[in-house]
């Protein structure tokens, strides 16, 4: 941005307190367990133990004897009929004929309290004709592997692919041949990444109430009430707007939470058991069996490059399995894995390959992480090879603002030159290693998101303004976006209450995913702000007996455009407000649209490690963040996101791992044995906010909170390379494998 | 099409495992002044794509996703048809 656009903000930048903060540690504010209900009942979930297995018969006789026992429901319980992605949430909410992984729901009991449900739940008897089962993506490929569901393939596969492969895609552009022959140096690798879970603290957890008449409620902790709104009825075979749903708050989603797991359950179970409210809470076990994990990855890349670094073609290959449903985000990781570049030639192909394990859902840039580890370790490979410095490397193919994408369209404004920058002037990099030690640098990309917004913002008579938003508050969007309708009404930041409201408050909202509410909602929140500055200068030119265009809004209050409009004092918001009963009713602005101007967003870590040569141990000694926010409305809370993106990927990298018996069952589904990083674990995140505002949005907001878990699994990768000598092309870099690595690595 | 309007040709890049329903063109013509007619375009001169199309996919003109159905395009925009866009 010029110097001369530059304009400055009275509390866009600003680090106030966050609105949620005293409830939140104080214990006062409601997760989605913490809601009850008169006459509420106990849901529990019968799950199998099978990777693949045939379901012969569900017995309940004696479930259903129990005293305290309510209901029980199976797959014959819902509507039969439905299609497409439909049936495969509601195929995955209750297994029909058979189960598809470890953890999957056959049965489900609700009773008067939490151990009776359970209880009956393990009288549920469940007769399983056991099935071969595959977990692997690169097993699950294989023409004769076992088949997990005839007719699943979509209209992209062509005839003759293999059986489990449900989605294919194939795009690029430019003479690839050409441009490796042109290359100095040609490399290939092939790398795996595993599935991890988005390991939110707050474990799923409902409260769903049906009556035989159709109409429900459901209070739940999700990051979009809608999408559960439309998911459950359409599962359920419900009217939608006859299910109304209230958000609690959450305890962390990344994606996992914009989709069903057992909230219809509570709702089938509370029908059966004549409208009374049914509350289900997972334990930590059921999160990591039966949520959604990311997809596990085996990618192939190939990479051409001259001498001074200039990158000439490339080409990737990946296969990525997302459990027993269609939605591996192989797409998403190829449009993100050369986005950084220029590139004169590139090919991309990949496989959604179907596996016995839970239905992946999002996680924090579906896929971007996995296409990075890979052509991001490579580039450094190559660097390595020709003697290149990382960093300038990457600014030498840098992609800049109009520059046509690896996949397609043309950039619109963009920051990635910046951000390099920036990093390169970062004092981090000049920090002294020492003995087995290791710097690794790598960038990433996430595009950023709009989606359906509505947003209403409504005076109060006291001049305080209350703001309805459909998006829950994850990382912050409650503070950003008072922040910005105090900017625009030019009133205190403190007089504006950003609640998030239940379904049947706004238009359909989509979830916080996507890097999209403090971008999509915030632009609605600002227009919205601007159609009630607009009613209030109307007022006040009411009361003046002058022309509304005469009046315009500053500081808070209406006031005369210039001398020719007249002499009067400005009138204040909590003038204008006090009287608004009488002078033509309630004062409010609404917004709703899919907004436009997304602005996309990169980032470049750098990570200094030193491994132990011992034990393989790594620890993180360094870590910096560099990405471009386009504006930090609230800067702590972009911060915040850095840092979290970072420790995500930090753990995807080292620790976390889906890990399967030979029996398909999964092995490690308790949090001491997925091992996530933890505080002790971790130095500071450094963090620097590089600033190219987005001009597609009133303050230049891009969306920040998806890049942030791109760069890690390279970089850490590229830095224990550095402290070893030992490349590790496939993920979690766990003690065991450093070790191994560095072993045949001083074999040669 | 309004008649204000004339025929309109836009010529939309496709991802190249769609070629198989555009008898191998990986960029095809379309007369078109909308997102809309170019997606209810695309199906009528290759109703291969139809159930591709119907499934969901991201329209990207000039850089930016489109927003709806109803978002303009001209001949000179640029056109890409992707798998529809989420995020986590």
């Amino acid at each position: 941005m010029a110097k001369d656009e530059i304009r400055e903000f009275r509390l866009v930048g600003t680090r106030p307190d966050r609105p949620d903060g005293l409830d939140k540690v104080t214990g006062r504010a409601r997760y989605g367990a913490d809601i009850s209900a008169p006459g509420m009942l106990w849901g529990a979930v019968v799950r199998s133990p099978h990777a693949h297995a045939r379901i012969v018969r569900i017995d309940s006789s004696k479930a259903e004897a129990l005293a305290g026992v309510k209901a029980v429901v199976t797959r014959a319980d819902f509507p039969t009929g439905l299609t497409g992605e439909d049936w495969n949430l509601q195929e995955n909410t209750m297994a029909g004929e058979k189960a598809l992984y470890d953890g999957h729901a056959v049965a489900a009991v609700a009773a008067t309290s939490a151990l009776r449900a359970q209880e009956a739940a393990r009288l549920i008897e469940v007769e399983y004709e056991v099935l071969p089962h595959v977990i692997d993506v690169d097993d699950a490929i294989r023409p004769d592997a076992p088949v997990i569901r005839e007719g699943a393939a979509d209209a992209t596969v062509p005839e003759g692919m293999p059986p489990n492969v449900v989605r294919y895609i194939d795009f690029g552009r430019g003479d690839i041949e050409a441009g490796f022959a042109e290359a100095d140096l040609v490399m290939e690798r092939s790398y795996k990444t595993e599935a991890t879970h988005q390991g939110y603290i707050e474990p799923h957890a409902c409260l769903g109430q049906l009556g035989e008449d159709g109409k429900g409620e459901m209070w739940v902790c999700t990051q979009g009430q809608w999408f559960i709104r439309r998911m459950c009825t359409a599962v359920l075979g419900l009217e939608t707007s006859q299910l109304r749903v209230t958000p609690s708050e959450i305890g962390g989603g990344f994606g996992g939470k914009t989709t069903i797991f057992m909230e219809p359950l509570s709702l089938a179970l509370s029908r059966k058991a004549g409208g009374r409210p049914v509350k289900i809470v997972m334990s930590r076990s059921e999160v990591l069996r039966a949520t959604g994990p990311t997809a596990s990855a085996s990618m192939d890349v190939k990479i051409g490059m001259k001498k001074d670094g200039t990158l000439t073609a490339a080409r990737a290959e990946f296969r990525m399995q997302g459990g027993a449903f269609p939605g591996a985000p192989v797409d998403m990781a190829l449009y993100c894995a050369f986005a950084p570049y220029k590139l004169p030639a590139v090919q991309h192909i990949g496989y959604d390959v179907l596996a016995n394990r839970p239905k992946c859902a999002a996680y924090r840039a579906p896929g971007s992480p996995m296409g990075a580890f890979a052509v991001e370790s490579l580039l450094d490979e190559m660097c390595r090879e020709l003697d290149l410095d990382p960093l300038e490397m990457r600014l030498k193919n840098a992609v800049n603002t109009g520059d046509t994408s690896s996949y397609g369209p043309k950039f619109g404004t963009i920051g990635l030159i910046e951000t390099l920058e920036a990093t390169r002037a970062h004092p981090n990099l000049s920090a002294p290693l020492g003995p087995n030690q290791g710097r690794g640098i790598a960038t990433g990309y996430w595009f950023n998101h709009n989606g359906e917004t509505s947003v209403s913002m409504a005076l109060s008579e006291d001049g305080t303004v209350q703001v309805s938003i459909g998006t829950p508050d994850i990382g912050g969007s409650r503070a950003s976006i008072a922040l910005m309708t105090a900017e625009t009404l030019g009133i205190p930041y403190e007089d504006v209450r950003v609640n998030v409201v239940e379904t049947g408050a706004l238009g359909v909202n989509e979830p916080t995913h996507g890097s999209r509410a403090t971008f999509a909602c915030g632009k609605a929140a600002v227009e919205a702000a601007r159609q009630a500055i607009g009613e209030m200068c109307r007022r006040a030119a009411s009361e003046w007996g002058i022309d509304p265009e005469a009046v315009e809004w500053m500081n808070g209050a209406a006031q005369p455009a210039g001398p020719n409009a007249g002499e009067f004092p400005p009138m204040t918001i909590a003038e204008i407000a006090g009287k608004m009963g009488s002078t033509g009713g309630p004062i409010s602005g609404h917004h709703e649209s899919v907004p436009d101007g997304v602005g996309a967003s990169f980032g470049c870590h750098v990570v200094d490690v030193e491994v132990d040569p011992e034990t393989g141990r790594t620890t993180i000694l360094r870590y910096l963040v560099v990405q471009d926010a386009g504006r930090a409305i609230h800067p702590s809370y972009v911060e915040g996101q850095y840092q979290g993106g970072a420790v995500q990927g930090i753990g995807w990298a080292l620790n976390e791992a889906y890990i399967y018996g030979e029996d398909g069952r999964l092995q490690n589904s308790v949090f001491l044995d997925y091992r996530v990083p933890v505080a002790s674990d971790l130095p500071m995140i450094d963090t620097e906010i590089v600033e190219v505002p987005n001009p597609g949005h009133p303050f230049g907001v891009r969306g920040v909170g998806e890049t942030g878990i791109t760069p890690p699994l390279p970089a850490i990768a590229n830095a224990i390379h550095q402290a070893t000598g030992a490349r590790l092309r496939q993920l979690p870099m766990s003690p065991p494998r450093v070790l191994a690595a560095i072993g045949e690595a001083r074999q040669g | 099409m309004p008649e204000c309007c004339g025929a309109r040709m836009v010529k939309v890049n496709l991802w190249s495992s769609l070629t198989r329903f555009t008898d191998g063109e990986r960029a095809v013509e379309i007369e078109a002044g909308t997102v809309a007619e170019i997606l209810d375009g695309l199906t009528a001169a290759y109703p291969g794509l139809g159930p591709i199309l119907d499934s969901g996919v991201s329209v990207v003109i000039d850089g930016e996703i489109a927003t709806g159905r109803h978002t303009p395009v001209t001949p000179e925009s640029e056109v890409f048809l992707m798998q529809r866009l989420k995020g986590g």
